[in-house]
């Protein structure tokens, strides 16, 4: 009788004890949620979260203050129906600046038509300085019937430029990809 | 309770109901699960032990020769993972399964049918990891920490991962409070705290951590289980999420974790030493003191895993203290053993030289640890093979030694055969000289800047990488020769006398026959 008696009040513990730790466990699961919240308001709290401030964003060294190069944009489509012009014709940039222009083209035909576009500099000798980062001639293009689109260029003029090269013409022809015009 | 009656004559009654692998299924005794802990964590010790080779093959000569890099890099995530969940803690919660019982004079653990779900959880858990290596893009090749955003981007593998570190988790968690209530509840009268033996407390304390540590692990993952599928953005930085704050969450487990392994491991050794010292153990009370301020330090050192995310110099400073800390509570732990051993009469069987083992190395990666744990250093050793030394001297010298002295102890009286004594010290002597080949030429690998986990080195890394490779394979062998060790022991070892040990003092060993019946302690033993 006093055994079983003490058997009882042992399983009771026991499932008391178990309910308890259980309850521990399941709020440690919760806590692990607790800590995204908690260091999300102590990073900012205490500003250490981020490597880079604001503002501390590294600014471009390289541009040549001193200098104005007039850019001159031009656009031709050999033998092809599309309208292509640029978005601005004329702009002065400093040597060493990031520039970003756009150029306008649309398809005339009912029918698609796949183009690419082959640069050429004036004077010639420009070419070199003039560092492309981003532009629509290093792929082909392909516009659907009637499509229009804006296609932009992304350029430095290196700031090694010689002094007596002022204008710089960049001009792009469109030629027509043969045999690809219904495709891709 | 039908097991009670006692019915000679019939070898298998007193085995409850069923026979052969029904047994062992549906068993609800603490010493039979703690059997299937034990074998079920040298099947892992295998698995994981034939990936490290695999690790050490393709580590032998520079290039690419037998695996390619995202095989390897599944090799070292899965051996880590698997060695860690699979082997060691399982090893030490079938040796609290065996023991607790036993020690603190309680007829079973306080829930013997939980008991049998958290092994059997187990066996699936192992499966989901070992199945990973066979779905579209294999295992994950993330290292074991599973980092996000790498986790972000894995295969299914990742998931199969990530739900076998669930189970793994809920096979801990309810092992624990089994543990826990076992321990706190079911001692024979008489048995208070401070006379149990020091392996109960260190499990105790164990037992704590785990049931604190291991839902903090199980949350991380979910968090990158919900990032991987449900859109959520935790650490998912394109979403506005953090990936180092998952290092913030796993480390919080992750250094607790360390103790989880350690301090069982501090509890097989507190045993032994004494034993064949002949001699109580030193300063049984500050023991006790300094396990606990371990394992309530092991909560506020996390961030000295990851010194080099870009932390604030006062954030290293004080996680620098912290750790530097935990080497005042080790010291009192390995100046106790030292000191139980003082004026000792010393016997060296296999059990105790694994023990004097453990001392040695685990000391020296204790060490090498605290060399770890300072700013400056671990800026430049950060993710070299420095770590990759210091931890396995802590986990393969410091747990697994551990183990091997507690399997070496005990087997005579869970079997009541002896083992082999010279294929034993066979044993620590091959595994304690390759072990140190492996891992200590790793050190001066670390130190010249080789880093881990890549498959690939410079020229000037390929002496010692060698010899460490070699070194492996014989360490890898010489475990071969424990498992014929143990099974020879079983199958036909010769008798073990009712005091194997006559140096060991605990309940088994002065309460109970050898071989231990299979049901102890019914009615609670009388203690003076």
């Amino acid at each position: 009788m006093a055994n079983e008696l003490l058997a009882g009040r042992r399983e009771r513990d026991n499932r008391r004890l178990f309910t308890r730790l259980s309850v521990v466990a399941v709020a440690m699961f919760g806590f692990g949620f607790a800590l995204v919240p908690f260091y999300d308001q102590i990073c900012r709290a205490l500003g250490i979260n981020s490597l880079v401030e604001r503002g501390e964003i590294a600014a471009n060294s390289q541009v040549d203050r001193t200098r104005l190069v007039s850019i001159e944009f031009d656009a031709n489509a050999h033998g092809m129906p599309w309208r292509f012009q640029p978005a601005v014709r004329h702009m002065e940039v400093h040597p060493g600046e990031l520039v970003q222009v756009e150029y306008e083209v649309a398809n005339v035909r009912g029918a698609p038509v796949t183009g690419q576009a082959v640069v050429s500099y004036g004077p010639a000798l420009a070419g070199r300085y003039f560092r492309k980062l981003e532009c629509f001639c290093f792929t082909q293009q392909t516009l659907a019937a009637g499509e229009s689109r804006r296609m932009p260029v992304s350029f430095v003029v290196d700031a090694s430029l010689p002094g007596d090269i002022n204008t710089i013409t960049l001009s792009y022809t469109f030629f027509e990809v043969a045999g690809l015009g219904g495709k891709s | 309770m039908s097991a009670v009656i006692d019915t000679h004559g019939h070898a298998h009654d007193h085995h409850g109901g069923y026979g052969g692998v029904m047994r062992w299924i549906t068993t609800t005794n603490h010493k039979d699960i703690g059997t299937l802990y034990l074998w079920f964590s040298f099947i892992m010790f295998m698995v994981g032990g034939v990936m490290a080779l695999a690790i050490r093959l393709e580590l032998f000569s520079p290039g690419i020769q037998f695996f390619n890099p995202d095989l390897f890099n599944q090799f070292t995530t899965m051996h880590g993972l698997i060695m860690v969940f699979g082997a060691i803690m399982p090893a030490f919660v079938g040796f609290a399964n065996w023991q607790i019982p036993m020690m603190i004079g309680a007829p079973d653990m306080a829930f013997a049918r939980l008991n049998n779900w958290s092994f059997w959880l187990l066996p699936f858990a192992a499966s989901l990891l070992v199945i990973s290596f066979f779905t579209p893009g294999g295992a994950p090749g993330v290292g074991w920490t599973l980092y996000a955003p790498l986790t972000v981007q894995m295969g299914v593998g990742m998931d199969l991962t990530i739900f076998a570190v669930h189970l793994l988790g809920m096979s801990s968690i309810l092992g624990s409070i089994n543990i826990i209530t076992t321990i706190l509840n079911m001692r024979a009268p008489g048995m208070n705290l401070m006379r149990m033996p020091l392996f109960c407390w260190t499990w105790l304390i164990t037992a704590y951590l785990l049931v604190a540590a291991m839902p903090v692990l199980a949350g991380a993952v979910t968090m990158s289980l919900t990032d991987r599928h449900f859109g959520t953005s935790f650490f998912n930085a394109a979403g506005g999420g953090d990936p180092v704050l998952y290092q913030h969450i796993f480390w919080f487990f992750g250094h607790p974790e360390v103790y989880i392994i350690a301090l069982p491991a501090f509890g097989v050794v507190s045993q032994v030493i004494p034993a064949f010292s002949r001699k109580p153990l030193f300063g049984y009370a500050s023991m006790v003191y300094a396990t606990s301020a371990i394992a309530i330090l092991s909560f506020i050192v996390w961030a000295h895993h990851m010194y080099t995310v870009g932390m604030p110099v006062q954030g290293q400073l004080f996680f620098m203290y912290a750790t530097t800390l935990i080497a005042i509570p080790t010291g009192v732990k390995v100046f106790n053993w030292v000191a139980t051993m003082w004026q000792g009469s010393l016997t060296f069987e296999t059990p105790m030289l694994f023990a004097i083992g453990f001392l040695f190395l685990f000391t020296l990666g204790g060490f090498t640890g605290l060399v770890l744990s300072l700013v400056p250093i671990d800026i430049q050793l950060h993710d070299t093979y420095y770590v990759v030394a210091h931890f396995h001297y802590v986990m393969v010298a410091g747990a697994l030694f551990a183990a091997f002295a507690g399997i070496y102890f005990w087997l005579p009286k869970w079997t009541g055969r002896m083992y082999d004594e010279t294929l034993g010290k066979w044993h620590f002597w091959l595994t304690m000289i390759f072990f140190n080949i492996t891992f200590f030429v790793q050190h001066f690998l670390g130190l010249a800047g080789m880093p881990r986990r890549i498959p690939d080195y410079p020229l000037m890394f390929e002496s010692w990488n060698k010899v460490s490779s070699i070194g492996a394979f014989g360490f890898g062998l010489a475990q071969l020769l424990f498992l014929y060790v143990v099974l020879k022991a079983i199958r036909s070892g010769a008798k073990a006398p009712e005091r194997p040990w006559e140096g060991a003092d605990s309940l088994e060993w002065t309460h109970l026959p050898t071989p231990v019946p299979y049901h102890t302690f019914e009615t609670p033993p009388v203690l003076k």
